[in-house]
């Protein structure tokens, strides 16, 4: 498994080290350590006030860390051990905001030319540079506009623009589809994941939205508290998730839990989770009998069936609530409540009884003391 | 094991070394760092400077006492003001002088003001919109000028010198009480001050949503239950406002006090701090001084305290609301007319007195047979004034018209560059102890009355110390002095600015490559430049008209029309004094214009 990662890897760009900051006495981000690769495409993900934002900053260079070490294309930006620190203009990173912010007093033009100024190149390689990268992001007829007089949309495209024009090896991008309505947002996802594939820059990308983080990413560090809960494809993220936060965190509606202790299985070897209203069947194993768990599984996993069977239990839909192609129900068992989500419309009526049948290879096991996943075996 | 330990030192030394070295290379820090050294000098060190005098014996007490020696420690000052046989005429009559006219002015302008505001946004009175540009006149007008048209009228001969337009006309000699002292010192500071109140209050009361009166008609309550229970309520902390800061600026007026107190001999502090400094007694001045800046700090700490409570309900301000108007009925035209002999009695009548007084060839002769404009434009001729020639062609007052104008120039221009630094350096630091010290000390001076604040420049620049030159009677003192007073004006603009620009505007530029110098010339400055512009006007007018923070500090090579005024009235040649005051008030109204055309555009 290393062997195949090593194999996988190309050169390492970013590398973060032991990253600390402190801000007076609170600790935004607690001794954070990942490397991204060439090309690779990262979303730091997590609730707002996690610390993902200030870990961009660091990289970017608009914030000092308290401790550790940055490396940008092997280069040391910032180290507290060797007393380095790179500021913003010499790290070659390009950085999108939040607010975009654009010069108010610039037309799209000169916005975008800034950087390319600030580099002194000469005029007509500005302005080459310029109308092309203004076509490229479809803003024709609009670079003599200013900022306020364009909709959120095309102040997002110079944004963009802006960044781009200088060629950066690094993409920073700080939660720029927030200010955008919900079509429009689908619209940029695409546009961005298409910059991404052909400028090929390696992108840190931070947000709090876990959709756009599940269809943008190549991989997602999942950030609480100013630490990583994960780092993992979305894939793994999502059905493989490390802790209870993670798994907590990602997917809507969220994941089902059920609290329990493990009981040794009959014949397969496979364990179960009981407590004193039900036991669960797992694909577990190797897990000593008698641990404190938490059992989770997702709502789309868990499907109404006509009779009792392996892993069904009882209940009585609550609420309905449909939306377009699927539906989300909600079913009471005793003290449990459990969100479904089925792809389909459905002919049920709040008050029924339904059998839910919980698959044992869906169900995942977390160590309630550590809220760590349990390996398969 | 030693090895280890001295090795994790070393370690941790040279860590704490990197970590000081990447903060000072901030480019806000370094500018926080030049502002708190500025700051420093021109803020804390003239107060210090100021309290160590006043233990220290100076040359001029020797004709005091005959124990003194020149340098040494003594408390012979603060027991002169606290507990001598002086202690009654140098700090307590002044003391209560001062308090009783700055409580009764601020009453009545608080009562006239808050009447007018209501008037104005909340009954069916006429011409309101014209009204409420008006009313703002007589707080553009220097506060002694209104004080020289009433010595203009009301002037009495008996303290010698030329009576006034009254006495003209009517034969009558006022009585004191009329001419100097308590009453026409609360008379003419409450028209100078009551549009401040005005100000407040009207703003207040048009960020009141009318359906939270409307529901109390609603209800069944009578108009006046409504305006007592509802209204004033949520006007209150306005008011309260109002109150206390003109109670704190009454507190420090000089001009008004002077002209019309010091004749009979009617003492406030400001007063008595300035013929004690002129009368060679610095330290006693001093100490009143501080006295002042105690009692003006309460003032505007406490008024902090009540705005940080009552704040919430202020600032209703929502869109979209109605304002209902309150019919006058018959009271609709007796009231205009009201209104209209306060405008007459506030703004023109100074000005017609004022001008009448520059035209008469004999101080005391308002016939119109002998009116002439010998001083405005009159030739030198030495049966007049003593051979003083019109102000128009007098190079003297030409010298000092340039000299305003320089001085409100220099310390407009320089004041407002350093309040953008403030902004910047306190937005950037936001929450950092660094960035705090500097905002509050910026804002220091506010709490220093204008004639303490003069005082204090006089202690620490009267002579050489340490590397700061004896800077007394240079151009450069008095322009520090007006840009110190006036830092927090620009410094709070500053930051207001720089917190509507945002620090990523900036840090965009940074990620692109720009130096700070390209981040400030580029982004920053263009950026807040339109924001400073009216502000950099209001010092502009402040200066233009300022008396009581230079008063202490001017001497002939650097006098302004301000001061020529003074001097001109002191020596009883009111036609220059006047006409002086006439050229200040087309100035001030001129930049005043000015500065609201720029408000518009910006929108302010």
């Amino acid at each position: 498994m290393h062997e195949k990662r090593k194999e996988f890897m190309e050169r390492p760009i970013i590398e973060v080290e032991n990253l600390t900051k402190v801000f007076g006495s609170v600790v935004a981000v607690d001794n954070v350590t990942f490397s991204i690769n060439e090309k690779e495409f990262l979303i730091l993900l997590g609730p707002s006030g996690c610390g993902k934002t200030t870990i961009l900053r660091m990289i970017a260079g608009l914030e000092i860390p308290t401790e550790g070490e940055i490396r940008l294309n092997g280069r040391v930006v910032f180290s507290s051990e060797k007393g380095v620190f790179i500021p913003a203009r010499e790290r070659d990173v390009g950085l999108v905001f939040q607010s975009y912010a654009l010069w108010p007093h610039m037309t799209v033009f000169q916005n975008i030319a800034f950087g390319l100024k600030v580099k002194r190149e000469t005029a007509p390689q500005i302005e080459k540079k310029v109308s092309d990268i203004i076509s490229y992001m479809q803003l024709e007829g609009l670079k003599d506009r200013y900022p306020q007089e364009m909709s959120g949309g095309q102040q997002q495209r110079v944004a963009l623009a802006r960044m781009l024009v200088s060629q950066p090896d690094i993409l920073l991008m700080d939660e720029p589809l927030s200010n955008l309505d919900a079509k429009l947002r689908l619209d940029m996802r695409a546009e961005i994941k298409n910059i991404h594939a052909q400028t090929g820059a390696t992108t840190v990308y931070v947000t709090h939205d876990q959709v756009e983080a599940q269809t943008m990413a190549s991989n997602i560090a999942v950030i609480n508290k100013g630490i990583i809960e994960q780092i993992a494809p979305p894939k793994t993220i999502y059905n493989r998730p490390a802790n209870l936060f993670v798994a907590d965190f990602i997917g809507s509606p969220s994941i089902n839990l059920i609290e329990g202790t493990t009981e040794a299985g009959e014949d397969d070897g496979k364990m179960s989770v009981r407590n004193e209203l039900f036991s669960l069947k797992t694909s577990c194993s190797g897990v000593p009998a008698g641990r404190s768990v938490v059992a989770a599984i997702r709502p789309e996993n868990i499907s109404i069936v006509p009779s009792e069977g392996v892993n069904t239990l009882e209940g009585e839909v609550r609420t309905i609530l449909p939306s377009g192609p699927e539906t989300i129900l909600r079913v009471r068992c005793e003290r449990y409540v459990f969100s479904l989500l089925l792809m389909q419309q459905v002919t049920l009526s709040p008050g029924q009884k339904v059998h839910l049948s919980l698959p044992p290879e869906k169900i995942l096991v977390f160590d309630k003391e550590t809220e760590n996943l349990l390996p398969l075996d | 094991m030693t090895n280890t330990a001295v090795c994790m030192e070393q370690r941790e030394t040279t860590l704490r070394f990197s970590r000081i070295k990447n903060y000072v290379r901030q480019p806000h820090i370094v500018i926080s760092l030049v502002l708190l050294v500025i700051l420093l000098i021109i803020v804390i060190l003239p107060f210090a400077r100021m309290i160590e005098d006043s233990f220290v014996w100076q040359f001029a007490d020797t004709r005091l006492s005959r124990n003194a020696e020149p340098g040494g420690l003594t408390l012979f000052h603060w027991k002169r003001v606290f507990a001598s046989a002086l202690t009654q005429n140098i700090l307590y009559r002044p003391l209560i002088n001062s308090v009783s006219t700055s409580l009764s002015v601020s009453l009545v302008a608080m009562f006239i003001g808050s009447f007018l505001a209501w008037l104005v946004s909340r009954t069916d009175l006429p011409f309101k919109k014209i009204i409420a540009t008006m009313a703002v006149l007589p707080y553009v007008i220097p506060s002694y000028i209104h004080a020289l048209a009433w010595l203009n009228l009301f002037k009495n001969s008996r303290i010698g010198g030329a009576a006034g337009v009254f006495q003209y006309l009517t034969g009558i000699t006022p009585p004191d009480w009329l001419s100097y002292g308590y009453f026409p010192i609360v008379v003419t500071l409450s028209i100078h001050y009551f549009p401040f109140t005005f100000l407040l209050v009207s703003a207040a009361l048009t960020s009141i949503d009318s359906r939270l009166e409307e529901s109390g008609e609603i209800l069944g309550a009578t108009r006046f239950h409504i305006l007592r229970r509802i209204t004033f309520p949520l006007v209150l902390p306005a008011l309260l406002s109002s109150f206390i800061l003109t109670f704190s600026r009454v507190l420090g007026t000089f001009g008004t006090p002077y002209f019309l107190g010091t004749p009979v001999r009617y003492y406030t502090l400001s007063t008595q701090i300035y013929s004690n400094i002129i009368n060679r007694i610095p330290s006693v001045g001093y100490i009143l001084a501080f006295v002042l800046i105690i009692i003006s700090s309460a003032v505007i700490y406490i008024n902090q305290r009540m705005i940080g409570r009552s704040k919430s309900f202020v600032t209703i301000a929502g869109k979209g609301f109605r304002v209902t108007e309150t019919p006058l009925e018959k009271l609709r035209y007796p009231l205009l007319c009201l209104i209209g002999l306060l405008f007459v009695a506030s703004v023109i009548l100074p000005l017609v007195l004022l001008v009448w007084q520059t035209l008469t060839l004999y101080p005391n002769d308002y016939s119109i047979k002998h009116l002439t404009l010998l001083f405005w434009i009159g030739k030198a001729n030495t049966a007049f004034a003593e051979g003083e020639a019109g102000i128009l062609r007098n190079p003297a007052i030409i010298g000092a018209a340039w000299n305003s104008i320089k001085l409100a120039l220099v310390s407009s221009v320089i004041a407002g560059f350093i309040g953008i630094f403030i902004g910047y350096a306190v937005v950037k630091g936001r929450n950092t102890k660094l960035a705090s010290a500097v905002e509050q000390m910026s804002f220091l001076p506010y709490l220093v009355p204008g004639i303490a604040f003069g005082a204090l420049y006089l202690a620490l620049f009267s002579h050489r110390f340490g590397p700061l030159p004896a800077l007394y009677g240079t151009f450069t003192l008095v322009a520090l002095v007006c840009i110190a007073k006036n830092l927090p004006f620009t410094g709070r603009a500053g930051i207001t600015s720089m917190l509507q620009i945002g620090s990523e505007l900036e840090e965009a530029s940074e990620t692109l490559g720009a130096r700070w110098v390209t981040r400030f010339r580029r982004i920053i400055l263009p950026l807040s430049i339109q924001g400073a512009i009216s502000g950099f006007i209001l010092v502009f007018i402040t200066v233009m008209r300022e008396l009581s923070l230079i008063i202490l500090l001017v001497t002939p090579e650097t006098r302004t029309l301000t001061t020529m005024t003074f001097r001109y009235q002191e020596q009883g040649y009111t036609q220059f004094s006047s006409a002086i005051s006439v050229l200040i008030i087309i100035i001030v109204i001129f930049g005043e214009s000015l500065s609201r055309r720029f408000g518009k555009k910006n929108g302010i």
